[in-house]
């Protein structure tokens, strides 16, 4: 399997068939992304493929063969969804965060409570309410 | 994951040609596309097979686009792509408004037409618009291609005409004369299953479809005929809770699928009714 | 609601009180943060439980159809100690031995290196099988009974204008955190280290210590950083860690187990469903003069906590309210189901869910408005509970109620929605903080404070599970000390350098524990005597102060005859919800909720704020989304797609209020506050459902049951 990940050209040995979500925890060793459901309903998962979101928990890996990859890692703690999330208080047990953020991702400088509100709906978290997700992204700073 | 990944064969055909002669010749091989439904039916052991032809990045499979007056949807189109094309909102808003409700934004991102049709499921959200709209399913194997109307497609629970060595390839629709109209009722407001899903032309004769009530999507004839005639939507209402069968399932009952579709008549009805 | 983000603070700033930086924030947001499945160790293989598939009866073979090469499998007879999972009593065994009482009830456990192998091996069980019981109401065998008595309940009744009656019920509910359960066992020098999503080591630790008896010389237990918890990771984790550490001590090599979301929710722990029936005697003017309470838990195949569930249920069943004559008589009845434990709550959702709807019902009879109705009968400072409890100046009952009326516009919005398909409802309701009566005695929790090269860390076993612990009990120290809030760390709790500071439960985080943690600081600011920390740990070296639990000297609780002062101090919560009816669909649309809570003091603003809008949002999906369908003893829909709980696009606006009206016990006046926000959400739900002319009496409202209430069964 070849693909880029977080901006680097990767060459993995793995099963075609074999879960993305278990190829970037396993073989790539990036355990950001995270499992709660395994039937890409929670979004705990979610990645981007192409700068598109999607659950890795349901996606091949061979379906990502020359696609760019982008995870939690792939962002950094400069970047400035973390960084709000952080402000606000976004995060609670913070298992669903990185999926979180990496749907956050796709929606935009500067998002309706509307479009983040339907943006974020294959997100699910059980701790905030969303209330707090939705302050730190409309607080992000640009 | 309870599967064995190593049970199962994932096959890469360069072209559409190369996936079609993998369908015809290598055995028990079943087209993948999106793959949102892949790992759930294999745990749960709705799905047996483990031989699949990867249809993902089969770019001509994904086109849509006029071709004169029809609308051609291929069966790879995923449903954001399909909320985002101008030829399908002008021609066919209904099945924007069903794209818009599957899943969140994850699933529309993988999840394609074509799999919506090929799953089968008798929930399938954009299954009674394409029932509804008259669609044609265009069919393509190694040796021939051939269109079968939406409307005869199924054929019993999960079943359909598609044979194993064919690709459900496009979707084809023509001009619709009349309103459109979709509503689906799920379990909650997003990332739900449908418990009732209805999709309704306003045209001279009336055209309603729909699914979770029935083993497969269905048009309904008698009701349809019942609202040209005389167009008294109660009586239309008595026709339909007639030629619906609901069950009770784990995610509701017969009861409230047969009020529910009953309500959604009328208000297609009244919605569509100018003034 | 905004918070000001706070700067880094300067030593002259208080923490407390101020929203200051997460400690665990930046790991978080990074995804740098490590749970349980993000862990391995050398050498590691993956276990699996084989669990019975019938509810009821006894097992008579047991036969394994795989090649045990490579397989490590335990069964009963591999326990080395007593096959008991410890806990309030010792009645459910870690693994069958032979009798099975429900379905999911753990057999045998499996383990090998290569995960493909360990779920394609096929274990063949023949059974006997019995009738099982699964209704709590024709069960005979009960865990727990308790009575609660006060005044004379047929002089109270005798003296009634109207008696009011009904039956309220809810169901299941399953916790759904999103990282599901899961630990990994090490063998370490003649002992064994269990990490994992934990929120009680000290329970785990004490279940091991009984599993594993002599074949250990130790036992540690180490909370990785939990995904969720809410109760579903109080007690259950004692029986998987168990079940890890019976396979690791038999391969000699480390074994992680962590469920699949599936095998979660059949098999682990919900919420207790309950029957609650009310008999209710008035006077003309809509005062309580008399209550008569049934209280009916179904607690599942084994106690597990259902006493301590249906006591804090029982204690909160009469409301917020004064009543002269009270009778409150609870019961948890055996089923053949999978146990049910600790759900967020604890008993008090259940109960007061059933109180606030009757109410509301009572409000219909006498024609009262339901606001003033509740106004009337709310406690004062000065009144006794069920229990007979006087209550002191931090009683805010009606502080809460006439802020919610203010804010929400309740009184006008009833007006204007009357006869229209929107509806506005209330609940007022209270939650008890910490262990009941003598509990915090009993736990004698210790925390500890030690100095560090630069600072102090805290060393508590109270565990951070997203409610923010770590965070806070830094506030507090860091004040305690004088000492800026980044000079404070929290250890990670293992229980080999953290004291048992009690479980992570019962809303005592903050005010039990925090408060021995600020008097442990207090009395090291003494000994410092004005040296920063970490220049008197470079002259003198180390120091730690250990602070132990003590009971407010006024606390007086009879656990015999069930009465007296229950809990040190009680938050305090009115909701109001607005909802509009969907006639084509009978969905019930959530479109506000405004909540006011009194916490006594918000520690921590934004975390607080968190707290209640987490818990409205679980009480929402309680009342309106989540069914367990249970099918022959186990859940049918354990699925995400088929248990449903609220999305962003299920939740409405939610305004959070947050008063202060200290508890002059707690730290800066802190009361307990996690599970409060559970209690007020579903019967302020279903009260504005009732304006729209709906009798609903049970939870989920699903709109098949709004349907039904609206058009008649068919």
């Amino acid at each position: 399997m070849r693909f880029t990940l977080n901006g680097v050209a990767k060459e993995l040995a793995c099963h075609p068939g074999a879960r993305l979500l278990d190829v970037l925890r396993g073989d790539c060793g990036l355990t950001g992304t995270k499992e709660g459901c395994g039937e890409g309903e929670c979004g705990a998962c979610t990645v981007l493929i192409d700068g598109a979101a999607v659950c890795s928990c349901i996606i091949p890996v061979v379906q990502v063969e020359g696609a760019e990859v982008t995870t939690i890692e792939g962002l950094g703690p400069e970047h400035p969804l973390p960084r709000a999330f952080m402000d606000e208080v976004g995060a609670q047990c913070g298992i669903c965060t990185p999926g979180m953020i990496m749907a956050a991702v796709t929606l935009g400088p500067r998002p309706s409570l509307q479009k983040i509100r339907t943006g974020l709906a294959g997100n699910l978290c059980r701790c905030t309410g969303y209330e707090a997700i939705y302050r730190a992204i409309r607080k992000r700073p640009q | 994951m309870r599967t064995a990944i190593s049970s199962l064969e994932v096959l890469q055909p360069r072209n559409v040609t190369d996936a079609l002669r993998m369908l015809r010749d290598e055995e028990g091989a079943v087209p993948l596309a999106g793959a949102t439904d892949l790992y759930v039916s294999l745990n749960f052991g709705t799905l047996t097979t483990r031989r699949f032809v990867n249809l993902w990045g089969l770019r001509p499979l994904g086109r849509i686009g006029m071709q004169g007056d029809t609308l051609s949807i291929g069966a790879l189109a995923t449903y954001t792509a399909i909320i985002r094309s101008r030829p399908v909102q002008r021609r066919l808003p209904m099945l924007v408004q069903a794209a818009r409700e599957i899943g969140g934004m994850q699933i529309q991102n993988r999840g394609t037409l074509g799999g919506n049709i090929a799953n089968a499921s008798p929930a399938g959200d954009t299954l009674p618009v394409l029932a509804a709209a008259g669609a044609v399913v265009v069919l393509r194997s190694a040796g021939e291609e051939r269109r079968v109307r939406f409307a005869d497609f199924y054929t019993g629970y999960r079943q359909s005409h598609r044979r194993p060595d064919e690709l459900i390839a496009a979707v084809e629709v023509e001009p619709i004369d009349g309103a459109q109209w979709f509503r689906k009722v799920g379990t909650r407001a997003a990332q739900a299953i449908s418990k009732v899903v209805m999709a309704a032309v306003r045209a001279p004769v009336p055209r309603i479809a729909l699914g979770s009530v029935a083993p497969t999507v269905i048009r309904l004839p008698r009701t349809e005929a019942a609202l040209e005639g005389a167009a008294d939507i109660e009586e239309a209402v008595r026709v339909l809770e007639s030629e619906i069968a609901p069950i009770d399932d784990l995610r509701s009952s017969a009861a409230y699928r047969r009020n529910v579709a009953s309500n959604l008549l009328r208000r297609f009805w009244t919605d569509t009714t100018p003034g | 609601m905004a918070f000001p983000q706070s700067p880094s603070p300067d030593s002259q700033s208080p923490a407390v009180g101020r929203s200051v930086p997460r400690k665990d924030g930046l790991g978080k947001a990074t995804g740098h943060a490590r749970y349980a499945d993000d862990i391995a160790f050398p050498g590691m293989l993956y276990g699996r439980t084989v669990r019975s598939t019938i509810p009821c009866g006894a097992i008579r073979d047991i036969r394994l159809d795989f090649d045990p090469a490579g397989f490590t499998i335990v069964d009963w007879r591999g326990i080395p100690g007593r096959n008991v999972v410890a806990l309030l009593t010792e009645d459910q065994p870690c693994l069958v031995e032979r009798e099975v009482r429900h379905a999911a009830e753990p057999v045998l456990l499996l383990a090998h290196e290569d995960r493909e192998k360990l779920l394609g091996a096929t274990v063949a069980i023949d059974y006997a099988p019995a009738t099982p019981l699964f209704d709590p109401e024709r069960s005979t065998h009960s865990f727990k009974n308790i009575l609660i008595e006060k005044g004379d309940l047929a002089a109270g009744f005798a003296q009634a204008h109207t008696v009011v009656e009904g039956t309220y019920r809810t169901g299941h509910q399953e916790h759904v955190y999103i990282e599901p359960n899961g630990v990994i066992a090490v063998p370490e020098e003649g002992g064994i280290a269990v990490y994992g999503s934990i929120q009680c080591p000290y329970y785990v630790h004490k279940a091991l210590v009984t599993l594993l008896g002599g074949a250990v010389t130790h036992v540690r237990v180490v909370q990785t950083e939990t995904g969720g918890g809410f109760g579903g990771k109080e007690e259950y984790p004692s029986m998987l860690a168990g079940h890890a550490a019976l396979l690791a001590l038999a391969a000699r090599r480390p074994v992680k187990i962590v469920y699949d979301r599936v095998e979660d929710m059949q098999a682990t722990t919900k919420r207790h469903p309950s029957i609650v029936r009310h008999r209710t005697g008035l006077s003309k003017d809509g005062r309580l003069l008399a209550m008569d309470v049934e209280v009916i838990l179904d607690a599942g195949a084994y106690v597990t906590l259902s006493p301590v569930v249906l006591s804090r249920g029982a204690i909160h069943a009469a409301g917020p309210y004064r009543c002269p004559n009270t009778r409150i008589a609870a019961r948890a009845m055996f089923t053949n189901t999978p146990p049910n434990g600790a759900f967020r709550g604890f008993g008090a959702p259940q109960t007061e869910f059933a109180i606030e709807v009757h109410m509301e019902r009572i409000a219909e009879a006498l024609g009262i408005d339901s606001a003033r109705l509740r106004e009337r009968n709310a406690l004062r400072p000065g009144d006794t509970t069920a229990t007979g409890q006087r209550l002191g100046e931090d009683c805010s009952a009606r502080q809460v109620l006439r802020e919610a009326m203010r804010k929400s516009g309740y009184r006008r919005k009833r007006k204007a929605f009357a006869g229209t398909d929107r509806g506005i409802g209330l609940s007022l309701y209270y939650h008890g903080s910490g262990f009941t009566g003598s509990g915090e005695l009993k736990l004698a929790s210790r925390a500890s404070v030690e100095l560090t090269a630069t600072g102090v860390r805290i060393l508590t076993s109270s565990t951070e599970i997203g409610q923010g612990t770590r965070t806070m009990h830094a506030q507090i120290v860091a004040d305690a000390l004088g000492i800026p809030y980044d000079q404070v760390e929290v250890a990670q709790p293992d229980t080999s350098i953290v004291p048992d500071s009690g479980p992570t439960v019962a809303s005592r985080t903050c005010m039990i524990v925090g408060g021995i943690l600020e008097r442990a600081a207090r009395e090291m600011r003494e000994r410092l005597d004005g040296a920063p920390p970490a220049e008197y740990f470079s002259h003198f070296g180390p120091m730690t102060v250990t602070g132990q639990y003590e009971q407010p000297d006024w606390i007086r609780w009879d656990e015999e005859a069930y009465r007296g002062d229950a809990y040190a101090t009680y938050g305090w919560g009115c909701d109001v919800a607005e909802v509009e009816l969907d006639r084509d669909t009978w969905e019930v649309r959530p479109k506000r909720l405004t909540v006011v809570t009194d916490v006594g003091k918000a520690i921590h603003p934004a975390l607080a704020t968190g707290q209640i809008e987490g818990g409205t949002a679980q009480g929402i999906g309680y009342a309106l989304l989540e069914q367990v369908t249970m099918r022959d003893g186990i859940m049918a829909n354990a699925q995400l797609t088929n248990y449903i709980i609220p999305t962003t696009l299920d939740t409405p606006l939610v305004d959070v209020v947050l008063l202060e009206n200290p508890y002059p016990g707690g730290p800066s006046g802190a009361k307990g506050l996690g599970e409060l926000p559970m209690d007020g959400p579903a019967p302020a739900l279903v009260n504005a459902i009732r304006q729209l002319g709906l009798d609903i009496r049970a939870i989920p409202v699903l709109p098949e049951a709004v349907m039904e209430a609206a058009c008649g069964s068919p």
